[in-house]
This record gives structure tokens, sequence and C-alpha cells, in this order.
């Protein structure tokens, strides 16, 4: 099913050219990484028929739109795609409402009203359908912006930084908006961000850009493991691994939560056994020791053997890949510590979880 | 009070204030739309062209179009072919005058109305499936509904005050051509001044208000776009 989806591109940009080679699996998540102006927009815009690539051949599903070879290029209004701009861009002569027809009308095939329902159940904005645009908040009109992309039922959903002109408190609250998004669609969806928190919460797969080039490329979790791209080895440097939520202990408030390589414990957040979580480990909350601690303050431990030793931003600093079974950890350390303790690939250690952030 | 001669005046300039306007909105809003699009080398060149008429003297426009429209002129000869007579110390010629002299007061202020809503919404439009005809209706002439109004307001208004490509073109026959500016124009050569008054008082009022409507509509700026 990965290559159903295959976008390939090419444009010389001032600083750059872009090139990219990018195969979308048929549903989920992937996001397009990278810091500003690394062509991660124009990547974007090129899939929409917004911007032209100088040569491209971009396939979604059984549809081509553009093939440079064959001269082909599907104007955006004959794509059957939907687009979330930075800026919300409702249409502000329109009430919600009409806001969310508008796209619904314009739409040949079988989408009719149950779509337009179905979009305002899944972003919950039932409530604002008689309000104006002017008279919605940040979080608000991009909710309204995602359920109007959806409402025409797309084959393709593109996201070019939803959250990033909202403020924190507005981006929390859309963001489990967007991860239902991810459960419950069943097309792809392309998702541009430079944040790393968007990252970690959001992406099954992850493309991470780095002048106009895909440095790395593939599920979540190995990319971030990687740990030696210089886009992701910053203060925010860290894994991402799946778990099971054993069992919720009320006394202490934490949870109990099941690794290939063991359990760790994490705050309760009002967890639920037995459904599947994704946890996030930073690099900077990993500690390693050559024994097994016993009397620590840092209950989570797990065992695993070194895989990698890389330099990281600073060079005081390294940072030490460790496979825990099928699960992955970095940890960030000093170069004495590496040759005090004689850290290098195959070395069997314990690692110290100091926090596990649960972020879906 | 006002005799026959001038209400026949009055009524003549509001039909052809009327008419140009409708007709200037027509043409105007396409050639704006153009303008604000286009990045073609002859934007600049058509742009100054557009506003030539506001900085022309109304007689050098008129003399131009008298020719133009005279049965030597490419315009007259053309018309006489055609079976029509020349247009000038004509209605219709005076029509056509009047939307050349008051073309920039229309496409300007559409002009900037969509320059002012960006390509943004109508990438947006494009997303949704709309067609590039589709998006201009339903989205970029809503968006420059405030825009559209101005111009209309300004195009009446200026049409209303005209007086030199009326006198170049149109003459001053009563019923046909006689306009409420030539009128007081002829009132003054007469020494009629009374009857002067009461059309020039009129006016400035109706000017005034004018004035007074556009800048309430450009402080209700928000409540315009609903």
């Amino acid at each position: 099913m990965a290559d159903i989806n295959q976008i390939r591109l090419k444009l010389p940009r001032a600083q750059f050219d872009v090139d990219v080679d990018l195969h979308l699996p048929g549903k989920g998540i992937t996001v397009l990484f990278g810091a500003s102006g690394s062509g991660k927009t124009s990547i974007l815009r090129c899939v929409a028929g917004l911007e032209r690539a100088v040569s491209g051949f971009v396939r979604i599903g059984d549809a081509v739109w553009q093939d440079d070879e064959r001269g082909l290029f599907v104007p955006t209004w004959r794509r059957l795609l939907g687009y979330v701009f930075q800026e919300a861009s409702l249409f502000e002569h329109l009430d919600v409402q009409r806001n969310l027809e508008y796209g619904l009308r314009r739409t040949a095939t079988s989408a009719d009203r149950n779509t337009l329902d179905e979009a305002v159940d899944l972003l919950g904005i039932r409530a604002l359908l008689k309000r104006r645009p002017q008279a919605l908040s940040g979080g608000e009109r991009q909710r309204v912006a995602i359920a109007r992309a959806l409402v025409t039922e797309p084959r393709l959903l593109l996201l070019d930084e939803p959250l990033a002109s909202l403020d924190l408190h507005r981006r929390r609250e859309i963001m489990p908006w967007l991860e239902r998004l991810r459960d419950q669609l069943a097309i792809p969806m392309l998702y541009v961000t430079h944040s790393m928190d968007e990252l970690s919460r959001l992406a099954d797969e992850v493309v991470v850009l780095d002048k106009g080039q895909a440095v790395a490329a593939g599920p979540i979790s190995e990319v971030l493991a990687q740990g030696d791209l210089p886009a992701l080895a910053d203060e925010e440097a860290g894994t991402v691994i799946q778990g099971v939520v054993q069992e919720c202990n009320s006394r202490w408030h934490l949870a109990r939560v099941q690794l290939s390589a063991g359990c760790v414990l994490v705050r309760d957040i009002g967890l639920v056994p037995g459904n599947r979580v994704r946890l996030r480990i930073l690099a900077r909350d990993v500690s390693l020791t050559l024994d097994q601690p016993t009397r620590s303050s840092i209950q989570n431990h797990l065992p695993g053997v070194v895989d990698a030793v890389l330099a990281d931003s600073h060079p005081a600093q390294a940072l030490v890949r460790v496979r825990c079974s099928g699960d992955t950890l970095i940890s960030r350390v000093t170069w004495k510590s590496v040759e005090e303790l004689q850290i290098q690939p195959g070395l069997a250690m314990w690692a110290q979880v100091k926090s596990v952030a649960v972020i879906a | 009070m006002l005799d026959h001669h001038a209400w026949q005046a009055v009524w003549l300039t509001l039909e052809l204030a009327t008419l140009t306007t409708v007709l200037l909105l027509l043409v105007a809003t396409p050639l704006a739309w153009w303008l604000s699009q286009t990045r073609s080398r002859w934007r600049a060149p058509i742009s100054a062209v557009v506003t030539l008429p506001l900085v022309l003297p109304p007689t050098v426009l008129g003399f131009y179009l008298l020719v133009l429209m005279g049965p030597q002129g490419p315009l007259g000869q053309l018309t006489l072919a055609l079976g029509w007579g020349t247009l000038s110390f004509t209605f219709t010629g005076l029509l056509i005058g009047s939307i050349i002299f008051s073309l920039p007061f229309a496409v300007q202020p559409i002009q900037h109305a969509f320059e002012s809503i960006g390509a943004r919404p109508l990438e947006a439009a494009a997303t949704l499936r709309a067609s590039p005809l589709d998006a201009f209706f339903s989205v970029a002439l809503p968006l420059a509904r405030p825009g559209l109004l101005t111009a209309a307001i300004l195009s009446f208004a200026h049409t209303v005050g005209e007086f030199g490509v009326v006198l170049m073109i149109g003459g001053n026959i009563p019923g046909k051509t006689r306009v409420v500016s030539t009128q007081i124009y002829g009132h003054v050569e007469a020494m009629e001044y009374a009857q002067a008054h009461w059309l020039a008082g009129g006016m400035v009022a109706f000017s005034f208000v004018v004035l007074l409507c556009l800048s309430l509509l450009k402080r209700n700026g928000a409540s315009v776009m609903r």
C-alpha cells in the first residue's frame, strides 16, 4: 500500500533546491518536520497545486495530479484534497454553516448532509454553526477550517502548521481533535510543523527536511531513535514509545505502562487500563548506570544494550542510544562519563528514566 | 422655484448618472480584477490610462471625444456606416463620455478592495473545489462589497457634477443633453440668479449627503461586509 501515494517534486528556491520523493501510507498522519524555511510549506503548496513545481509527479490513490513527463497538471480545484492553512482563512462574509456548505455544494461525489454532520461532530463545532468567523476564537476558527476541509470528502488532507498561529492554551485545546482525526479518518494526512510537541504527539510517520532535502523518513519511533539528526538533536531530543496501560494506583496516582522492555510508572492522568498510550522520553531525563539501581528515588529503570554513542549539539555532551528489547531510549550524558564508564556499543547498562510524559 | 426646464435637467442628470453607474460597474469590475491580479507588463501602462481622466482637464477629454465621435472621427464613421448617425450631441454620446470620465473613480476603489482581500481566500476556495470564475463570484465579489459600494457612489456623484465633458460633446440641448450643471450655467449667463440658486443649492446639499454616506460607510466597514 505504501506506494499508492507518491509525491516527487523538484523546485528551485533562492537558497536551495527542494527535491523530495515521498511515499505516504494509505492512512494516518505523515509529518513534514523541519526548521522554518526548510521547504515544508512549498512542498505542501505544490501537492495542492497552489504552486507549480518545476518537475513533479504526484499520485494520490488512483488519481495522478501532476506528471510533468506527460505534461499533466490538474488545477487545485479539480484535486480531491482538503487544505488547512496556518491562519484558518474562513470566508468572513459567510457564517460557519455556510462556510462548511461551501465545499459541500461544489463536491460532485456522493457527499451529502451526513458528511457535514460527521465533520461537525468530529470537530465538536455544532454550537458554532450560526456564528460568524469574526465571533470565533482562534482555536474554534481552526476547528471549523478543518471541518470545512473534511466536508468535501478529500482523498488527502494537507495541514500547514495549523496550530502555529495559536497560543499554547488554544494549541492544547485543539490537539485532542487532531488525534481524533488521526485515529478515525481513513485518508492520509500530510502535516507540516516545526514543533517537536506536535511531531511526537501526532505523527505516525515523519519526514525530516533540511534545506529542501529529506534527510530521514520512516515511523516516528524509528526516526526519533536515530539520535543523529541535527534537526532533532536540541533540548527536545528524545524518543517516542508505544505502551499499554496495565493498572492504575489510586494511592500514588500512578499508572503502570507495559513496554516491550518492561514496565514504567507514569503519572495517572485518567488513563484506562488496556488502552494503548504514547510515551515521550527526553534524552535529558535518561541517565545510565552499569549496575541495576536499587536505592534510588527514580522509579523507572530498564535494562538495555548500548547501540551507538553520538555527538550532541554541545561538545561536552554525547547522546547514547540504548536498545531496550524492541524500544529505544536516548540518554544525554557528558563525554567525561562516556570515557569513565567506558560506554561503547555492545555494553549492557541500565537506563534510569526520571520523567516520562504521556502524550496520547 | 424650479421651472419645467430645470426639472427636465434634474431628471436627465439622474438618468445619466444612474445609467453611467450601472454600466461603469460592469466595465470597471473586471478591469479592476485584472489590474489587481495580473503580473503582465501591460499592467502599469493600462493602469495609467485608466487614471488619466482624473488629471486631464475635462475639456481636453471632451475635445478628443468630440473629434472621435464626429463625422470625420473613426467612431463617428463607424456609427454612420451602421446607420446610427453621429453620437456627438446625443444622450448616448454623453453616456459614453461620462463612463470614460468617471472610470478612475470606479476602478480604483474596486481594485483596492480586491487587493486587500489577498490571495488566501481565493486559494481556500480553490481547495474547496471552486473554479476560478466560481471563486470570483462567490468569494472575491462579496468580500469586495464595500469597494463596489464606494465605486458606485463616487461614479454617480462624479457624473452628476460633470460639466466640461458635457458641454464639449453634448452641447446644451434642452431635454436631450442639458443636465443640471449646464442648466445652472445657462441661468447665470442669462442673469437668472434665483433659478441658479435653487439648482446650485440643491447640488451642494446632494454632494454633502453623498460624502456623509461615504464616511458613514467607511466607519461601519465591518457591518457593510454582511
